[in-house]
Formats: structure tokens, C-alpha cells, sequence
């Protein structure tokens, strides 16, 4: 990945050059954030200014606890729901994509090009909002946990899909023949044999979409709506009104909901860049 | 050849832990490994996709539909808003993937050089794609606010008095599209670094006995053979750009007027207004729309495909 493009260079320009890099990256990628953190933790009058400015008192305890208790702990409920739909949607997908993915590759037949046509139009059509409404109600699943999940397993899927596709060509077919010979049925073969194989793309695949699901705000927006079952991007949707004079608190919230994705990047960085570049180098 | 010592070993594993069980004659790929994914595509994304042309003809209660023809589409491109929502679509993505292409590829060549600090500048060019867009949104509308944003303050220090950024009809689209930007062009930097990296290192060690200057470079060689990821950065772009929402919707919510409004946002303030059958009908528009400018040019881009 590090490999240098132009590796003759004079020193000295490219030391002026770094240092301007780096001052243009903290003005326009860490003032932001910077400015996230510290309004975070003023004291109410304070954030209202909307200064750059370092706190005069920090209230990190006291801002914290102030967003966690806000209207009856909405915001644990927040992460709890965000959590249940992240974990929920990741797992399925996973599976049923990989299984899609397998075959897919696998066997040629007169429909393969028609499942690739439709994997396709997954990524690129933009869901139609009322109708899927209109299906999810007609489901009895309007307004519920599990709507709201397979709604994101259905718009997840065609990434997924391709994803694994490319990863499973990667496996000797031979591996297949010898656990077919070996007695495996094909759900032995997939789940035992492929499976495990395919563990480091499993990764990307589940961080990627994590931080995906979890950022969403349109699909809860439109098909979990109301208080009770906020997702946080909701929430902090819905603070943004009640808090336009409450600065410090918005921006704690914004902080909070920033915490799992820096995690996952922290962790994860890796995975996340081959995960999102794998449409860049075709072959 | 490899597949017959496989074959034999696995034979011989079979015998040494007894006969296999009789082995039905079938596919080791079978179709149903479909099936799951199946319903749920289908019954949450292409049932909705196909209905919403029905839909989009009808007044529409959710619950009971009546059919009126073309009256909703009328009605779309009658309202100077709505159509101007189409127009502001159009603009809103190819300003964002174009500046994501030009800015993307800049950085890409700058994060391949060496330079010290590579990492960290990666990093954090990278990191707000990972953030939530409502986040990004909300301390941007701060930040830009006209009187007291940090960005006007700044300016001002400078003697420049900064516009009303969200304030002012004739900037709001423009600002909110700098900020899609400033959100999404690590990941298009990070295409190119893919694609720049997997460029082989002869052409570069040809072009310096060929005594190449570092624009040459670039030019004949970093511009052509990063053609893939162009190609993967602007269809990405274009993709979400087209359908963008919620940056919008934190931002600005289409204003001041309508000034802001893309296909989305319309699509949802039509939905919320109990429009049903015009709301679907925005849908249609907007399918049409990215299906005639992605299908087309996705078949383009590729047959201008060049091999490494």
C-alpha cells in the first residue's frame, strides 16, 4: 500500500510541502472536530457563543449526564435500538449475501446474468419510499424493529453480494470438489467448508456495513418514525429542535454518536479501506 | 491436473473414515441458496420499485387508490418548485463528483509522494466519511451560521465579509454541496491511492531514464492508468449524489424557500404533506433520472476500459 510513486525528490521542497499539508488538514479536518469537543463540554452560556475557544470550565460530567437523562433517557434507548439494528441487519446480511455470493460465482446458469443485472440495479436505483411503506404496512411491519431490519438487509445486500463475489472467485473450486467427495451437502459444504474461509472479507464486510446502518438516517426516518423507537441519528436529529439554545448538549450528542464509528476506525482501518476501494482496481 | 491429486486424497480420506453417504447426483451450488435473500429483495425493494409507477398515477391513501392518470406528474412539473428541485439534483451531483474527481485525485497524488506524515493525513482526510452525515450536518449549519460561525468570524479577521451561507438563496445549494465534499472526499482519495498504487513501478522507472518531469508523470501516466478509479469515484458520486438527502435535510431543509431543494427532499415533504400518489411520483422521476445518467455512462466508462 505504501509504495512511493515519485521517489526521487528533492528534500527540502518536500518537507515544505508536508508541513503545508498538514496545517491546510488540521484548519479544514480537525478544526471541526476540534470544534465538536470543546463545545462539548461549555457551560451552556459559553457554547452559545459558538466561539473556537477554550472552555473556561469543563463540564464533561455534567453535559454528559444532562444528554443521557434528557427526556426520560431517550438517548440509552437511542443506542440500544441503534444497537439491536446494527447487530441484527449486519448478521443477516452477512449470511444471506455470502449464500448469494457462493452460488453466484459458482454456477453458470441462464439466470446469472439477470441475478447480476438485479444485484446491479440494487446499487443503483434509489428505493421507492411510499410503496415500501405501503408493502411494510400491508406486512403488519410498518413502525417495527423488524421491518426497519430487513429493510436495511434488502438495501444492503447487492454491496454485499459483490463484495463476497469477488472474495469467493478467489477459493480453489477444488476445495468444493474434495468436501463434496468427503460427503458434504451443500449446506455442510458452504457453512463449514466456505464459511470459515472467508473470514477476512466477513470483517470488512460487517465494519463497512456497521458503520453504515448505524449512520443511517433516512430509512428510520421513514420507516421507524416517532419517539419511542428512535434510532440515534433520530435522536440527534430530533435534539437539533429542542436544543437550538442548548449548544454544549447538541454538540455532546453529536460527540457521543461520533464515539462507535472513530472506534470502529481506530480498529478496523484497515479492513474499512479494502472494503470501500474494492471497486477501484478491476482484475 | 491439480484437481485430480485433490480428487485422489479426498478419496482416500473418504475411505479411510468410511463410505461416504450415498451421494444424490445434485449440485453442490443449489438454487435455494438463493431463496432468502430472494424474498427480501424482492418483496422490500422490487415490489416497491415496480408498484411506485402504478402508484405514482393514482391519489393515494396508503390504504385505498384511485386512478388519475397523469394529473400527479402534471402537478410536479407545473410547481416552479418542484421542477427546480430536479434542476437543483442535477447540479447539487455533478458539482460534488466533480469536485470529489479533481480534489480526490490531488490528494491521492499528494498521499502517494513522500511526504512526511503520510499516515496521519490519510487518516484524518479519511475519517469524516466514517461520521454521521446528521452529525457533520448540524456542526456545519454552526460553523457556517453568518453572524457568529466560526468560518465568518475567520474571514472577517481577514477583512472579507463571508455571505450568509445557508442564509442566502444563491449560496445555500452550493455550501451544502461543499460540505457533501468536504464529507466525502476521503473516500474518493482513497479510491485513488488504490488505484495509483496498483500502477506498476517500470512505468515510472521507464519514464525517469526518460528524464519525465513530475507533470509529465502524472499527466502520461498517473491520469490514463488511474482511469479505473475516475471511473469508480464519479459513478460512486453521482450515485449518492443523486439521491442525497439527509445532508440537505440537516443543513437546510430545501431552504431558504426552495432554493435548496433536490428530488429527495421533495419526495419526503410531499410524503409528510399526505401526498402520497405525488410523493411516489417524485420517486418516479428520481428513478428515471439516475437510470438514464448512471446506465448510460456506466456503459461508457467501461468500454473505455484500458488494460494495465
Amino acid at each position: 500500500m505504501t509504495a512511493a510513486v515519485t521517489t526521487r525528490r528533492k528534500p527540502r521542497g518536500n518537507i515544505a510541502l508536508s508541513v503545508v499539508a498538514i496545517l491546510l488538514s488540521v484548519v479544514v479536518f480537525l478544526v471541526p472536530f476540534a470544534f465538536i469537543l470543546l463545545t462539548a463540554v461549555k457551560s451552556r452560556q459559553e457554547a452559545s457563543r459558538l466561539d473556537f475557544s477554550w472552555p473556561t470550565q469543563f463540564q464533561f460530567v455534567q453535559n454528559f449526564v444532562d444528554v443521557v437523562q434528557a427526556r426520560d433517557y431517550m438517548l440509552i434507548i437511542a443506542f440500544i435500538n441503534s444497537t439491536i439494528l446494527t447487530v441484527a441487519s449486519v448478521a443477516i446480511l452477512v449470511v444471506l449475501s455470502a449464500m448469494v455470493a457462493f452460488v453466484l460465482q459458482r454456477r453458470r446458469t441462464r439466470w446469472t446474468g439477470l441475478i447480476n443485472f438485479l444485484v446491479l440495479s440494487g446499487l443503483i436505483i434509489p428505493p421507492a419510499v411510499v410503496p415500501t411503506i405501503w408493502v411494510l404496512q400491508r406486512l403488519g411491519l410498518f413502525r417495527t424493529m423488524p421491518g426497519l431490519i430487513l429493510i436495511e438487509v434488502a438495501f444492503g445486500l447487492s454491496f454485499c453480494i459483490l463484495l463476497f463475489r469477488a472474495f469467493i472467485a478467489t477459493i480453489p473450486r477444488e476445495l468444493d470438489e474434495a468436501a463434496v467427495i468427503d460427503g458434504a451437502g451443500p449446506l455442510r459444504l458452504f457453512f463449514r467448508v466456505i464459511l470459515p474461509l472467508l473470514r477476512s472479507v466477513i470483517i470488512t464486510v460487517v465494519v463497512v456495513q456497521s458503520v453504515t446502518v448505524f449512520n443511517d438516517f433516512v430509512n428510520p426516518l421513514y420507516f421507524l418514525p416517532g419517539d419511542q423507537n428512535a434510532t440515534v441519528q433520530l435522536t440527534l436529529y430530533n435534539f437539533s429542535s429542542a436544543y437550538s439554545t442548548q449548544y454544549n448538549l447538541l454538540f455532546m450528542d453529536i460527540l457521543l454518536i461520533t464515539v462507535p464509528p472513530l472506534i470502529m476506525f481506530l480498529f478496523f482501518n484497515k479492513r474499512i479501506v479494502a472494503g470501500m476501494t474494492a471497486g477501484a482496481v478491476k482484475g | 491436473m491439480a484437481t485430480d491429486t485433490v480428487r485422489r486424497a479426498a478419496r482416500e480420506r473418504a475411505n479411510a473414515s468410511g463410505p461416504a453417504p450415498a451421494g444424490r447426483k445434485r449440485s453442490p451450488y443449489p438454487s435455494w441458496f438463493y431463496l432468502p435473500a430472494a424474498i427480501v429483495y424482492a418483496v422490500l425493494f422490487l415490489v416497491p420499485t415496480v408498484t411506485s409507477f402504478y402508484f405514482s398515477l393514482t391519489r393515494w391513501s396508503i390504504f385505498d387508490s384511485q386512478f388519475i392518470g397523469f394529473d400527479n406528474y402534471v402537478t410536479f412539473f407545473r410547481e416552479p418548485a418542484l421542477v427546480s428541485g430536479l434542476w437543483h439534483t442535477v447540479v447539487y451531483a455533478v458539482v460534488t463528483s466533480g469536485l470529489k474527481v479533481v480534489l480526490g485525485l490531488g490528494l491521492a497524488v499528494l498521499l502517494t509522494s513522500q511526504i512526511v506524515g503520510r499516515g496521519y493525513l490519510r487518516s484524518v482526510v479519511f475519517f469524516p466519511v466514517l461520521v454521521s452525515t446528521i452529525g457533520v450536518g448540524l456542526t456545519f449549519t454552526i460553523l457556517l451560521d453568518p453572524e457568529e460561525g466560526l468560518i465568518n468570524e475567520s474571514l472577517a479577521l481577514i477583512g472579507i465579509q463571508g455571505p450568509g451561507w445557508l442564509t442566502d438563496p444563491s449560496y445555500a445549494l452550493m455550501s451544502v454541496a461543499l460540505v457533501d465534499v468536504w464529507k466525502g472526499v476521503g473516500l474518493a482519495t482513497l479510491i485513488y491511492i488504490a488505484g495509483i498504487v496498483s500502477i506498476p513501478q517500470e512505468y515510472f522507472e521507464a519514464a525517469r531514464v526518460d528524464g519525465a518531469t513530475a507533470w509529465q508523470n502524472f499527466v502520461k501516466i498517473v491520469l490514463p492508468l488511474a482511469r479505473p478509479a475516475t471511473f469508480t469515484v464519479i459513478l460512486l458520486s453521482l450515485i449518492g449524489g443523486l439521491r442525497s438527502f439527509d445532508l440537505i435535510w440537516a443543513m437546510t431543509r430545501g431552504g431558504p424557500g426552495f432554493t435548496s431543494d433536490v428530488i429527495a427532499s421533495v419526495i419526503y415533504k410531499q410524503y409528510q404533506a399526505g401526498f402520497y400518489g405525488l410523493s411516489t411520483a417524485g420517486n418516479v422521476v428520481l428513478f428515471l433520472l439516475v437510470t438514464a445518467i448512471i446506465f448510460p455512462l456506466s456503459r461508457y466508462l467501461n468500454s473505455k476500459e484500458v488494460d494495465l
